[in-house]
């Protein structure tokens, strides 16, 4: 057989490890025991950080779970949470697996028939929802649903909502008040001492802890089920290679229903008694951030490039001297790093000046960024540029990719600290077999591989075969220099030019996508061997906007921005740049500069940022062709759909333009990463 | 504290709910030969909206201004009523009854007339979080050097104050301003910030002068569920000057017609879209009204025949 089986030396197959036996809500009972005073939350609030130390975090939980057991919630049942990040919402995970429930995480964005989707495969009859908004959606699903008879049918009992804003009229039945039930559970507990400890006594580590959604690019998102055992092992072999420990800051703002969040704040957070910081508000994220100063960080990648962008931004706006303390500054750092990732360590007069150059340009900007403390950040979800990962090296973060899905917990793979390469996605976790298949799948084998779907068992057959290797679904191979997984993309996407080099869209797109003025890009192939891949692009407003100003070019709206000449001019010269750096054969040779940004309201893109290309190739069916064709412009009627539900039609000519005839002006330099201007 | 209700009540008026509060009896003010108001007649009611509205000139403005004391009308009277704190055995407290026009503007601020103003009156360089603590000046009991002192009463005293001002910050959401100068501040968050200072009085009554001009439809959608927030919420009985008809016509309860200096009309939006003085007010006399949409209907038929011919060639 032509399978590559990698396997960390330290994985025995049996785990010895302590916390693997044990399950969240014995964890916290622990921690309640041994640091009863220490903070386990805090949330910034009227302008204060407040503070829930573990014991007080435990007789919430204690209380939040009598009082779910009073509204009849028993084991095995499931309890959806739909929320932004907040102390509650993982009082309310953990009540529920105190008594043996799980939870599912919706996406507090989440609306309509995804809401539904989830609501009803689930089964929850109890949805613990934020404030007035989360709640009207759901009283609109039970109004809407009892209109529609045939479908899977609504169990929604109790909505218990902990923001009350608002809703201090509404007398619907359905109702209740988090802190309501927190006093009605003290009150039941009072009738049924030492039940909820054996409750937590009676949890096990097979029980499922947590369901998380599948973002789904293709169909309707599945209910991934993780046990206890799962997310602790996969919390035990990340921190054998990374340690975390009590002493260490977490800020959560990504939401909860992604597995990301969980995989830090919760599994590695009550396995290691992480510090969990949540912002006031998201509009202070960014300093709140910086405030707390956090020792680890995982963010999908556009919270990383948006960093960058925000950087670009702001030195662009600097002065000279500062640009050039800067630019000095990054190239030193730049050296240090690109030793430091191979495992070398440089040489004293680069390390005298490396200290004097952090000082004075790249600490200030980590500190800005809220990362002055970091020990480790991590990346995932989806591919990072290597020059996005190479900026943060060289601004000393310590940034490196994971590779994992839901279905493993959220991690495989990762780089080590002394071995990163930015093109690839690291070795194996401690415990984690990777198995490349005959077809170029990726396959994994761990404890951590879930239980499977939510009532849905084909696909779970789909996903773990009888020996236990979960099918990723994803192309990749290893990298004969350094070992690592390399991810080309989803296997299905992955595609053959004619000189047989296996690429995918998004491996292209990915180029196109570091240059700062472009928010997403699609790919198209051609139908005609020879004629060259073609583009769809969305430009980033905020870069371009900034660029249009230091160029004094006056616009009003993003459809303006777009639609500029200069601004195609630009977007001309950094694709050709992209282009550069891509084999002869699937160099893009036409683009366009779409009208609108993709938007998740409009399902063009799902929450977490993945393009739906099917979505994309249905509705701009008119552009690809007429990509493809090679015209000159195209006309389309866009659709606009408001927040309210109106719709508008509108007639657009988009300009297309040919890059086999463009050439970079000679006088023009090269744009450096950091910075936005030539 | 674990709810995330709030704690303080914003209303500071101890009024049953539908009893007058505040009454416009024949109010005249000239400044020198000009009128700017006459006669004016009209009561507010306790949890009500009530929105005066006009053209531009038409008084508006002058009116707040009496009401608040920064104008002493020459005729007229304005009477505000408010009531004691209920006994500790729930029996209403005394009801008052205050002859606004012969009280200085602080006075007024004592009894729990706040106001915002058209143009905006914060102090600049001072943080946001600055100007709504002084919103809460009137509440203050310490003296200026107990409080410079920081003495453990004054200190608690702030620190109760705070909290007050934290919800208003959490319901405004200005929680990302909260410590940045008003002065660098966009127009429209200075607009909320000024509803802010005003709440922060806890008020009886709340005048607003025109809180949503200058901003574009999405800011005034915001500042009028702020607006309606603040109502519903707490229950603060509103007198609202603005120029919008449409979001006047949304939120109030009640909506008072000032042209020229004169009381138009006074009663729900309904019967005032429908009043024939307003229209006229508003758009014009009928007959001119008639005159420019004959003229209108010909530049119509015009344009189509222009255009029939367009195609014809």
């Amino acid at each position: 057989m032509a399978d590559t089986t990698v396997r960390d030396r330290s994985a025995t197959g049996v785990d010895d490890t302590p916390s693997a036996q044990s399950t969240f809500p014995r964890l916290l009972r622990g921690l309640a025991r041994q640091r009863p005073d220490d903070v386990a939350m805090q949330e910034k609030r009227y302008g204060i950080w407040q503070p829930l130390t573990w014991s007080a975090y435990l007789a919430r939980v204690r209380d939040f779970a009598h009082g779910l057991a009073s509204l009849g919630v028993q084991r095995g049942e499931i309890i959806a949470v739909l929320g932004d990040n907040r102390p509650e919402w993982l009082i309310a995970e953990l009540a529920a697996q105190s008594i043996g429930a799980a939870v599912v995480g919706i996406y507090p964005t989440s609306i309509g028939e995804e809401l539904r989707h989830i609501l009803t495969t689930s089964r929850a009859r109890v949805v613990v929802a934020e404030d007035q908004e989360q709640v009207d959606k759901l009283l609109r699903l039970r109004d809407e649903w009892d209109r529609q008879a045939g479908e899977e049918p609504l169990l929604v009992e109790r909505v218990v909502f902990y923001d009350p804003h608002g809703l201090e009229q509404y007398d619907d039945p359905w109702l209740l008040d988090f802190t309501d039930l927190e006093a009605r559970g003290r009150e039941w507990g009072e009738g049924h001492p030492g039940w909820f400890d054996e409750q937590v006594d009676r949890t096990t580590p097979d029980d499922i802890a947590v369901i998380c959604t599948t973002s789904g690019t293709t169909s309707k998102p599945k209910l991934g089920e993780l046990s206890h055992a799962n997310l602790l092992s996969m919390a035990d072999h990340l921190t054998q290679v990374d340690p975390i420990g009590p002493k260490d800051r977490y800020v959560s703002f990504l939401p909860f229903a992604w597995i990301g969040e969980q995989m830090l704040a919760v599994a590695c957070g009550l396995s290691r008694g992480l510090t969990i910081s949540f912002p006031e508000d998201s509009a202070t994220q960014k300093t709140d951030l910086r405030e707390i100063g956090p020792d680890v960080m995982f963010s999908p990648p556009r919270i990383w490039e948006s960093m960058l962008s925000e950087v670009q931004v702001r030195i662009d706006e600097a002065g000279w001297l500062k640009r050039r303390l800067f630019g000095w500054g990054y190239d030193i750092g730049d050296k240090v790093a690109s030793l430091r990732v191979t495992g070398r360590k440089p040489g004293p007069w680069l390390r005298f000046l490396h200290l004097v150059a952090d000082q004075v340009a790249t600490r200030p900007v980590r500190d800005q960024l809220g990362l002055a403390r970091i020990k480790r950040c991590y990346t995932g979800g989806a591919p990072l540029g290597p020059d996005v990962f190479r900026f943060f090296h060289a601004i000393g973060v310590n940034l490196k990719q994971i590779y994992g899905q839901t279905e493993i917990c959220g991690i495989a793979v990762v780089h080590r600290d002394d071995d990163i390469a930015f093109h690839t996605v690291g070795t194996p976790i401690p415990g984690t077999e990777l198995r490349i298949s005959d077809d170029g799948e990726i396959l994994l084998r761990s404890a951590s591989v879930f239980r499977g779907y939510h009532r849905n068992p084909e696909a779970t057959r789909e996903a773990v075969d009888p020996d236990g290797w979960l099918h990723t679904g994803d192309a990749g191979y290893l990298d004969e220099g350094t070992g690592h997984l390399v991810v080309i993309d989803r296997q299905k996407d992955v595609l053959t030019a004619p000189d047989g080099t296996r690429y995918s869209s998004a491996f292209i797109e990915n180029k196109l996508k570091f240059s700062p003025y472009v928010e997403e890009a699609v790919t198209f192939a051609p139908e005609v061997i020879g004629q060259g891949m073609t583009a769809m692009i969305t430009i980033d407003p905020a870069t371009v906007g900034s660029w249009a100003e230091h160029e004094r070019l006056g616009y009003t709206t993003y459809t303006d921005l777009a639609g500029k000449p200069e601004v195609y001019d630009l977007l001309a010269e950094e694709i050709t740049r992209a282009n550069e750096d891509l084999p002869e054969t699937i160099r893009v040779q036409r683009f366009v500069l779409l009208h609108k940004q993709l938007d998740p309201d409009d399902d063009e893109i799902t929450r977490t940022r993945k393009v739906r290309r099917n979505v994309i190739a249905e509705r701009y069916a008119d552009i690809i062709a007429a990509l493809r064709a090679g015209r000159e412009d195209v006309t389309i009627t866009s659709r606009i759909t408001y927040q309210d539900g109106t719709t508008v039609d509108r007639e657009l000519t988009l300009k297309i333009f040919d890059l086999t005839t463009y050439e970079i002006p000679k006088d023009r330099g090269r744009r450096p990463v950091w910075s936005g201007r030539r | 504290m674990l709810t995330r209700a709030y704690q303080h009540s914003l209303r500071g008026s101890h009024l049953p709910a539908g009893r007058p509060v505040l009454e416009v009896d024949h109010v005249s003010l000239r400044f020198g030969g000009v009128k700017a108001l006459t006669d004016v007649t009209f009561t507010v009611t306790e949890g009500h909206v009530h929105a005066v509205i006009g053209p531009n000139g038409a008084g508006k403005s002058s009116l707040l201004n009496c009401i608040s004391g920064l104008y002493h009308p020459q005729e007229g009277e304005i009477r505000l009523h408010t009531a004691d704190p209920p006994g500790p055995d729930g029996s209403p407290g005394q009801e008052r009854v205050h002859r606004l026009t012969s009280l200085p503007p602080y006075k007024i601020a004592r009894l729990g007339v706040a106001r915002s103003f058209q143009n905006i009156e914060l102090f600049a360089h001072m943080t946001v979080l600055e100007n709504l603590m002084l919103g809460r000046h009137i509440h203050m009991r310490h003296s200026v050097w107990r409080s410079m002192l920081w003495l453990g009463p004054a200190r608690r005293q702030e620190i109760r104050h705070r909290h007050l001002v934290e919800e208003v910050i959490d319901l405004l959401e200005l929680q990302a301003f909260r410590h940045k100068p008003v002065g660098s501040l966009a127009y429209g968050i200075q607009k909320r910030v000024e509803l802010g200072r005003a709440l922060c009085l806890q008020p009886a009554l709340l005048l607003l002068d025109e809180p949503m001009a200058g901003m574009n439809a999405e800011e005034k959608e915001d500042m009028a569920r702020y607006i309606l927030d603040v109502h519903e919420l707490a229950g603060v009985s509103v007198v609202l000057i603005e120029h919008d008809m449409n979001v006047v016509m949304d939120i109030s309860n009640r909506v008072s017609v000032l042209d020229f200096g004169r009381l138009i009309a006074d009663g729900t939006p309904d019967e005032v879209k429908a009043d024939p003085a307003v229209v006229e007010a508003y758009l014009g006399a009928e007959e001119e009204d008639a005159e420019v949409r004959e003229a209108l209907r010909t530049l119509e038929q015009l344009g189509t025949h222009d255009e029939a011919e367009g195609n014809r060639g």
